[in-house]
């Protein structure tokens, strides 16, 4: 009996500071994932430089491509798609990986196919476990805050994201005003650990039935704690304000993420983004979950930062509904996920 | 042996495909138009109408900067990406050199130049050697009056190249006292063709192509870095 064909589709992602490139088997099987990140570089200015990140992208793209294929043991003709990140992240940043991906698709005639980032953090599950419909996802990062409803394979639905920073950007702010490293998430993480909730801190609930969140207001009042404290002349705890704030932020999450499954009726939630590395909110949202029976699942954390495996997990499934793209692809900072998957 | 080029620094996007030394097609436009979405259509577009393939090429030839870094990167990018996956060699020239070719029968000093804000520009002065371009001031980025004073200081015919030239013209103009010209036309913006031609005798000189962390030569650090090293400088 005659095998059926196998789907290999290189991704490609480079929507902030990683340089990554992978290769994946019918859209669930990791043949390699290869990263070139580039955090210490933006560490000394506190956070990611857009022509900072473009350029170490440049260097490091055909390397990250070759790395990639030699990992998985193909070779390029081999592939039969290539999935692209085609945003939302930083334009110069994104058209590196577009520009590569597009030379790549001239020179091979392979199939171009352009991938929502949001879509590929979702997708970093399925490479785990196959995704389980209807579900909801939570994705949160340094970039992102969205919970998106999927029916199917390809079928996204945003039902709520941020108004203005990102939870793991407020994770940033806040750090800095503490005097903590880039990025700010493991630092506070590792304090609130210790750390007890005795600063009060407001929570954005936002409209009654609204499942969009807002962080903004909370880095400020963090803000205005370390403000007053200086003025009084009083030391600040540390440990304490970290626990506070991150409380903060996961009592929003969760509450969000638990509404969104209820006003849908799934069974299924899913977190994904950077973000889901975090122990406090990784423990508090299973425990919510077990309570609520609702099955929880959480990639493993290096599935949940950038990567390209997700995008070319993502792309299969787009080739596969015949979505390509022609060679005037791209780059959208701002795209929505209804541009680009229906 | 044909050679794809490949110049997107700065406004200007070319394309050209010569065989030896001889151009077989070349495609420029000058629009303030995005070159991340024309680009790759005009080299399918341009090899197309020759009826060739990236098979049918044997090596490319990119500009390197100085320009735009967004456009500079598209262009490297492009080109790296396309001399990987097809296994070619790849060459790289200054986009200032490039322009500095449209004159380079000019007796005397040529000076490409494109502004590169705040009073200062993007500048190389070349001579014609033989029947090449020597280079007598490396491409940098120099404020206008000092790259005047440096110029003026060789005490030669000076051709000033490149669109961007008349923003300073006033500036040049009261500088010299004669023997100063200017471009004109075609003669102001960057051509592919002289680019796949220069990739072409670095071939014939067995210069080695660029390796694979290849990037482009912007000329200046970016702000955040040159105020990184400023402050720690200090401290
Ligand atoms: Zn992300």
């Amino acid at each position: 009996m005659k095998q059926p064909k196998k789907t290999y589709v290189l991704g490609i992602e480079t929507s902030c500071d990683e340089t990554a490139v992978a290769v994946t088997m019918d859209g669930n099987e990791l043949l390699s994932n290869c990263i070139s990140s580039q955090m210490e570089i933006h560490q000394r200015f506190g956070g990611v430089v857009p022509e900072v990140a473009s350029r170490r992208h440049v260097e490091r793209i055909t390397i990250m491509i070759q790395d990639a294929l030699e990992q998985a043991g193909i070779a390029l003709q081999d592939i039969s798609a290539i999935a692209v990140t085609q945003g939302p992240g930083l334009v110069g940043a994104l058209l590196i990986g577009i520009t590569a991906a597009k030379a790549l698709s001239l020179t091979t005639g392979i199939p171009l196919v352009p991938v929502h980032h949001i879509a590929g953090h979702i997708y970093a599950n399925h490479l785990v476990r196959p995704l389980q419909f209807p579900l909801v996802s939570l994705v949160v990062s340094g970039g992102h805050t969205e919970l998106i409803y999927m029916e199917a394979h390809n079928h996204f639905e945003c039902l709520g994201k941020t108004r203005d920073d990102a939870a793991g950007e407020a994770y940033d702010k806040v750090a800095r005003l503490m005097g903590l490293p880039y990025p700010g998430g493991p630092p506070i993480d590792r304090l609130a650990h210790v750390g007890m909730e005795t600063y009060n801190l407001p929570r954005a609930w936002l409209e009654l039935d609204s499942l969009d969140f807002s962080f903004s207001g909370l880095k400020s009042a963090v803000m205005n704690v370390i403000h007053n404290a200086n003025q009084r002349g009083e030391e600040i705890q540390e440990a304490n304000l970290a626990t506070s704030f991150q409380q903060s932020v996961i009592d929003v999450l969760i509450e969000k993420a638990m509404r969104a499954v209820k006003k849908t009726g799934v069974k299924r939630l899913l977190l994904a983004g950077g973000v889901s590395a975090n122990r406090g909110l990784r423990s508090q949202l299973q425990a919510r979950c077990d309570q609520d029976g609702i099955y929880l699942q959480i990639p493993p954390i290096e599935l949940c930062t950038d990567n390209a495996a997700m995008i070319a997990a993502v792309g299969t499934y787009q080739w596969w509904a015949g979505n390509e793209a022609a060679l005037t692809l791209n780059a959208e900072p701002n795209l929505k996920m209804s541009a680009v998957h229906r | 042996m044909r050679t794809l080029a490949i110049d997107t620094s700065t406004m200007v996007m070319g394309v050209a495909i010569l065989e030896q030394d001889r151009v077989l097609g070349e495609m420029v436009t000058n629009l303030k138009k995005n070159h991340s979405v024309r680009l790759m259509p005009a080299v399918s577009q341009l090899l197309s109408e020759l009826d060739l393939s990236v098979s049918n090429i044997d090596q490319i030839a990119v500009t390197n900067g100085p320009g735009s870094y967004t456009g500079i990167r598209i262009g490297v990018t492009t080109a790296k990406t396309l001399s990987w996956a097809a296994r070619l060699p790849l060459y790289s020239a200054s986009s200032l050199t490039v322009l500095a070719h449209n004159a380079a029968h000019f007796p005397g000093l040529i000076v490409p130049l494109f502004d590169a804000r705040r009073s200062r520009v993007y500048a190389g002065v070349y001579r014609r050697l033989i029947d090449q371009l020597e280079p007598v001031i490396r491409p940098q980025v120099i404020h206008i009056e000092q790259l005047i004073k440096k110029v003026v200081s060789l005490n030669e015919p000076v051709l000033f190249l490149g669109e961007d030239v008349e923003i300073h013209r006033l500036n040049i103009e009261a500088s010299f006292s004669s023997r100063l010209y200017f471009g004109q036309g075609g003669e102001n913006i960057p051509h592919p063709s002289h680019l796949g031609l220069i990739a072409w005798r670095k071939h014939l000189d067995n210069e080695p192509p660029e390796t694979d962390d290849f990037a482009p030569d912007y000329l200046q650090l970016t702000e955040a870095e040159a105020k990184w090293l400023q402050k720690n400088r200090r401290d």
